[in-house]
């Protein structure tokens, strides 16, 4: 893959993105959490675009005025490194001995003591390092052995521009299949551990495999997840079948708008850098279309300006996404109470459709002039 | 689609599926094979449990019926589970039409109207609400919820589970103590058995009260022979490659007719509307999207449901004529031989009212849940995702899109709002993931772009 | 989310208020709850940093670890809760009433009436929020398979005495919150949440300061602005100026604040741990008021008639707990069987179905989402008319005929119910819609045992009645075998003697 020279597009794309980056801000890589985010909202073009560019969104939050709440603890960063540190120690003997109970194949034996090559990555840059990677897994591969890959670094082609992403290990096994390696913090207990952090992870490893599979690799389609167990910190690890991670977000990534068009769509000379004032960024920020869910307070940097802009619009996605099931093309706080009341659809400001084609009898207005009938007649019961 | 007719091997739940030589047998002699093999594992096989899994269409019912008669033969007692009183009446009166003379016991509950009446024609078929009364008959068929009470009977030498992927494995639990060994038979694809309640402290655990029956079984008894059949009778050679692809990715089956074999034709011609446009579309294709222009509409859209509506009159108007298998002449399309699916009772309700103000009568219309396991000629569906605003995780799930793409044996019309797949990629499928629970479907996300992708070849705007 | 209550938020969004979802309060209330909010140690699953605890709104326990990763002190920190905790969790125990079960005798193996004890009362413990209630879980689970010093007595790390009794009480009351509608143990996010809705997300909603601040908001102030003022506004620091309601901390507060202090105590400053304990008080204290003035809330509220029905299934967990321990049983199991997973997911539907009943027949808010779900129908009664079952004995069954604007999702030969003054439950069954707006339903029963109808068991034209599509008392699903009858299917019985080990004590404790 790094092999191939950009495309004139491609590098048409990439100046493009670093002019709205800003001109001295390095890319920031797609970390664990933006991994998230694309997958909670992967129609948001707001958020493809700035992840895309590797603009810093949690700089541009604050610059907004609407600061991410993101942090970690420092607590619970020690205790994590102390665990990848624990987990990798001793030349990976412990997490390759995981490796091959839960993903080898059956009857082999379990790698011995110094038989687990572990290549040594580092180089300059991100694409000096998944250069490294590359040769380390061609290698690894052809010698047919046990190797593993502490912190290599893949690319992947995201909306029509490359981004790099860093696993926290790959394992190589004898039979040459790769298997991502995910090291988390979060315990399994009692055999089970946290559905959501267990499907971030999922998703965050199939997109580590498909960067793989750009490889050339044989990829196993299982991750293995590697947790403290229960109150402890010694390892434990599951296999986690990832056949619907890779087709989900196999999809998503083929489907995902184009960075070009997204950008294709902003004027000349937007930019995002933070270094620029506050109401330059909020009017360059405005021009890119958002999809706004209360999902994206958990994962995305900008969702609090998101929210605010939602909020004073009176858009009912604040509510939730579930609040929109039932109301059918009324978008607005205002429109679903002018319905409820009985007022003409047409003061509605609905979904932007031409009012005069609304239907007569919209069930959503009638169901919501029921629900506002038989509400009122239950609380004026109450008193 | 993939070759695998040698699928019908005996597989181990845990192994991996054999990989198929080149040439395809015959369907009739795979299928054929197939229940040859499974009919063995369960008559003289060493295991205590045989399973089954069946796509839409394959001759479940078949091979229930014949499997039950060649126990029956045995003098083995056998006992019958069926999730709901409509199949077990189903069951009972296809026995007893297969073999007059068989003694066959149908336990009942002890409300008004527990049976079926069309079981009165079977002198051979004793009802009761008390298992004593059955006792000594070769077959006794029932209701899991109603064996679930039986107290002080059996065991019975052998039974067959029917519907083993629709029934809970709590509810197995509660009768798997009335047998000794059983057949398990049911399609993985269809609905899954779901609770209401929250159950995630169990998931992963291999006896979760809320997984399905076959899950728990097979997590106990691994080495137990699973068995797959292969052809789908019903599903047309134009829509078992999709529904395979799409619902069954790590299970495929085939069509056992092949492309041409059947055919749909009407007698009146097009008159150029869109709907006669997705009529002839679905016709010469298998299938039609009538494509509504998108807006976010409540789920009881009214422009869609006259659609749908107008779909139906038409289909019934224009006087289809089905060529098949089955017969040299064709058979005609009338109302009991077409079906209206739906996500919702409200949005089957408004279509019914629809359909009536047109003065349709006679067709189908329901909800995926209740029309699982039939079958008619062609079906007109509402596409659960069409105009809403969200796609939420009962719209999204891979069981209702099947059990509304696959109860077709000539075509199926979708009647859909412009932007679903717009509406999928707003809405992710951030599922959780619970260590230890086998992933058996793909992702409901995934599956519906897959049916979309295909539908979008076959649209006609409305 | 129902339609009733969608409506609701977007009026709670349009006048940046709270609105009422219910017109009782559907979730019992003791006299003297005990509130426990905890706080634990960000990356260390079972590690606690500290807990206010009591039933005294002024006067709150204050528990704290300086050290969280010293296991003595962790210990110290368990013990203390013990001493504090167990005497309310066990303060029901002797004050009993008599009632009468049946049981199968298991010799004659008929069913037969015993008399058996019910506690009066249960004590209630109290949350901030579900989060809450999972650390409730969690701490039952580290501390109920744990040896005390009397049980292992060469044990190098002995447990307090008393903990691992704690364990099992809060693994109980952790189970029993699964329940629904039981109250022994309540998240108060939870309960303000089924009683109000505000102008923002569920999401949102679990955030406690800013729930309370919607509901708090006085006429003529925005609630909105409020809320997000207690879920926005930092110091200079960063650290939020509401902390949150826990278990985990704000990250900020344990980099700017925390974590220096703990380098003190380490490094043996003298006041360090007394500047520990002041810093995790501000963290818990503010998240301890907002817990009562929810509670204050909600007692504002009339309870819902059937509330002290559930109630008493509550007693009867906690009496049943008394006796499992009375009885030397062991602590509950890691990990269910195949037999009680299954009667326990059982009893839970049933509960779900029971309370969904309960709250709509309790409250006709409630019942109005039902109604306009097409689940009920209510109306006045234009016609009764009279008529008999055929049969040797006919008996009553009259139809009556109730115009309503409701559109019920009915069917001919559907069952609906009716509930009648002291809480029984009339059945009938639909016949058919004789025009547009009018439904007759056959009464099959609730009218006594003569030829003619109890008097005041049939409604009379002019009268308002509700039909049901659901049932009142929704009965549960059928009896399991027992764990040392599990079928092959299932696994077959599990082993007798397999008791589940406390969890090894390795040098990875402290890290």
């Amino acid at each position: 893959m790094s092999d191939i020279p950009d495309s004139p597009s491609t590098t048409a794309l990439r100046r493009r993105l670093a002019e709205l980056r800003g001109a001295d801000v390095a890319p920031r890589p797609l970390d664990a959490r933006a991994l998230a985010a694309l997958a909670a909202n992967p129609g948001c073009r707001r958020r493809a675009l700035l992840d895309g560019a590797g603009v810093d969104k949690g700089a541009l939050a604050k610059k907004l005025g609407s600061p991410a709440a993101f942090g970690q603890s420092q607590f619970a960063f020690a205790r994590g490194h102390a665990f990848e540190a624990r987990v990798k120690g001793d030349g990976g003997a412990e997490l390759m001995r995981l490796v091959h109970a839960r993903t080898g194949t059956a009857g082999t034996p379990a790698p011995e003591p110094g038989e687990v090559a572990v290549p040594d990555l580092t180089a300059s840059g991100p694409d000096g390092r998944a250069e490294r990677t590359r040769l380390a897994l061609e290698r690894a591969t052809a010698e047919g052995g046990w190797a593993l890959l502490n912190h290599p670094m893949v690319r992947l082609e995201v909306a029509g521009s490359p981004v790099h992403l860093e696993p926290d290990a790959v394992a190589v096994h004898p039979d040459g299949r790769w298997t991502v390696v995910e090291i988390k913090s979060f315990p399994i207990l009692d055999g089970a551990a946290d559905p959501t952090k267990v499907g971030a992870a999922a998703r965050q490893a199939a997109v580590y495999a498909l960067a793989l599979q750009a490889l050339g690799g044989r990829v196993d389609e299982r991750m293995l997840l590697v947790c403290p167990k229960d109150f402890s910190n010694l390892p434990t690890a599951e296999a986690v079948d990832l056949r619907r991670q890779l087709a989900t977000t196999r999809r998503q990534l083929a489907r995902l708008t184009r960075l070009e068009e997204i950008a294709a769509a902003l004027p000349e000379g937007v930019t995002f850098d933070p270094a620029r004032p506050a109401d330059e960024l909020a009017e360059a920020v405005r021009r890119l279309p958002a999809a706004y869910a209360p999902q994206c307070l958990s994962t995305c940097e900008l969702a609090f300006h998101c929210r605010e802009r939602a909020r004073a619009a009176g858009s009912v996605e604040v509510l939730g996404r579930e609040a929109r099931g039932e109301l059918g093309g009324l978008t607005t706080v205002e429109a679903v109470l002018a319905a409820a009341r009985g007022e003409a659809a047409s003061l509605s400001g609905g979904d932007g459709t031409d009012p005069s084609d609304d239907p007569p009898d919209d069930p959503a207005a009638a169901a919501l002039r029921r629900a506002a009938r038989l509400r009122a007649e239950a609380l004026a019961g109450r008193s | 689609m993939t070759d695998t007719a040698t699928d019908t091997a005996t597989e181990t739940a845990t192994g991996a599926v054999p990989h198929a030589t080149t040439t395809e047998p015959h369907p009739a002699s795979a299928a054929a094979a197939a229940t040859e093999a499974i009919l063995r594992d369960t008559l003289a096989g060493a295991h205590r449990g045989v399973v089954v899994d069946s796509p839409p269409g394959a001759g479940k019912t078949t091979l229930v019926v014949r499997a039950a008669r060649e126990l029956a033969a045995t003098g083995r007692p056998l006992m019958i589970v069926a999730q709901t009183n409509a199949q077990v009446d189903d069951l009972v009166d296809r026995l007893a039409t297969a073999e007059p003379e068989l003694p066959v016991g149908r336990l009942h509950s002890s409300e008004a109207q527990p049976y079926d009446p069309v079981l009165d024609r079977h002198p051979s078929v004793v009802k009761s609400a008390k298992v004593a009364d059955l006792a000594g008959l070769d077959v006794v068929v029932s209701t899991a919820a109603k064996w679930a009470h039986v107290r002080g009977a059996g065991p019975w030498e052998q039974a067959i589970v029917d519907e083993a992927y629709q029934m809970r494995s709590d509810a197995l639990l509660a009768v798997a103590g009335l047998f000794e060994r059983a057949l398990f038979v049911g399609d993985p694809g269809q609905l899954d058995p779901f609770s209401q309640v929250a159950a995630e402290q169990w998931a992963g655990l291999s006896y979760d009260p809320s997984a399905s029956a076959v899950t728990t079984l097979l997590a106990h008894n691994p080495d137990l022979p699973v068995h797959r059949l292969p052809v789908s009778w019903r599903l047309p050679a134009s829509a078992a490659p999709l529904v395979s692809r799409a619902f069954y990715p790590y299970t495929p089956f085939r069509s056992g007719t092949g492309p041409g074999e059947r055919r749909l034709e009407f007698r009146a011609p097009s008159d150029g509307s869109s709907v006669d446009r997705v009529l002839d579309e679905a016709a010469s294709s298998g299938w039609g999207l009538l494509e509504l222009p998108a807006r976010h509409t409540p789920r009881t859209d009214p422009e869609a449901v006259a659609a749908v509506a107008a779909v139906v009159r038409r289909l019934l108007e224009r006087d289809g004529r089905a060529f098949g298998e089955r017969s040299p002449e064709p058979a005609s399309v009338t109302a009991d031989r077409i079906a209206v699916g739906t996500a919702h009772r409200d949005q089957a309700a408004a279509v019914r009212a629809a359909l009536a103000s047109l003065g349709v009568t006679g067709v189908a219309v329901d909800t995926a849940n209740r029309l699982q396991g039939r079958e008619f000629d062609v079906t007109v569906v509402l596409h659960p995702l069409s105009g809403r605003p969200d796609a939420t995780a009962f719209h999204l799930e891979t069981g209702r899109l099947c059990v509304l793409a696959s109860r077709h044996r000539h075509a199926c019309v979708v009647v859909c709002r412009a932007g679903v797949a717009e509406l999928l990629d707003e809405h992710p499928s951030a599922e959780p993931v619970r260590l230890g629970v086998e992933v058996r479907f793909p992702d409901g996300w995934e599956a519906n772009h897959a049916v979309l992708a295909h539908l979008a070849d076959h649209a006609v705007p409305w | 989310m129902s339609l009733i209550s969608t409506l609701a938020r977007v009026e709670a969004a349009a006048t940046g208020r709270a609105r009422p979802l219910t017109t009782v309060r559907h979730r019992h209330l003791a006299e003297r709850p005990m509130v426990l909010v905890p706080l634990t140690t960000a990356g260390e699953v079972g590690a606690p940093l500290g807990a206010l605890v009591g039933t005294d709104r002024d006067a709150p326990r204050l528990l704290v670890v300086p050290q969280p990763r010293d296991r003595t002190l962790r210990f110290a920190f368990l013990a203390e809760l013990a001493e504090v905790v167990l005497p309310h969790l066990e303060s029901a125990q002797g004050t009993v009433e008599l009632q009468e079960r049946a049981e199968t005798d298991p010799e004659t193996g008929k069913r037969v009436k015993v008399e058996v004890e019910l506690c009066a009362d249960a004590p209630q413990l109290i949350v901030p929020n579900t989060a809450g209630i999972s650390y409730v879980r969690l701490l039952g689970r580290s501390t109920r398979f744990r040896r005390t010093a009397e049980e292992e007595p060469d044990s190098p790390h002995p447990a307090p005495a008393r903990l691992p009794l704690l364990g099992r009480w809060l693994t109980h009351y952790g189970e029993r919150a699964r329940v629904p509608g039981s109250s022994l143990l309540l998240a108060v996010t939870e309960v303000l949440g089924r009683h109000w809705a505000t102008g923002q997300s569920r999401l949102e909603d679990q955030h406690l300061g800013a729930l309370l601040a919607w509901i708090e908001a006085e006429e003529g102030t925005s609630g909105a602005e409020a809320a997000l003022r207690v879920e926005l506004a930092r110091d200079g620091d960063g650290v939020p100026l509401t902390p949150p309601a826990g278990p985990a901390t704000d990250p900020a507060f344990d980099n700017r604040r925390l974590a220096p202090a703990i380098a003190r105590h380490d490094a043996g400053l003298p006041g360090a741990e007394e500047e520990i304990r002041e810093l995790v008080a501000s963290q818990l204290r503010p998240t301890w008021d907002a817990v009562w003035r929810a509670l204050d809330l909600l007692r504002a509220l009339p309870p819902g008639a059937r509330v002290a029905d559930r109630w008493k299934r509550d007693r009867w967990s906690y009496t049943a707990h008394r006796d499992r321990l009375r009885a030397g049983e062991p602590p509950q199991p890691r990990r269910d069987d195949a037999v009680t997973a299954a009667r326990k997911l059982a009893a839970r539907e049933t509960a779900l179905a029971e309370l969904a009943a309960q709250e709509a027949l309790d409250d006709p808010l409630v019942m109005a989402e039902r109604r306009l779900s097409g689940e009920a129908f209510a109306g006045e009664v234009v016609r009764v008319e009279p008529a008999w079952s055929e049969g040797k004995r006919p008996m009553p069954r009259p139809l009556v005929t109730v115009r309503t604007d409701d559109l019920p999702h009915l069917e001919e030969g559907d069952r609906v119910h009716r509930a009648l003054e002291g809480g029984k439950s009339q059945p009938g069954v639909f016949v058919a819609s004789p025009a547009p707006g009018l439904f007759t339903v056959r009464l099959t029963g609730g009218m006594g045992r003569g030829k003619v109808p109890e008097a005041g068991s049939v409604p009379e034209e002019g009268e308002t009645v509700c039909w049901t599509l659901f049932e009142h008392a929704p009965r549960g699903g059928p009896d399991l075998p027992d764990p040392e009858e599990t079928p092959w299917t299932h696994g077959g019985p599990p082993d007798p003697d397999a008791l589940d080990a406390p969890d090894p004590v390795t040098p990875e404790d402290l890290l």
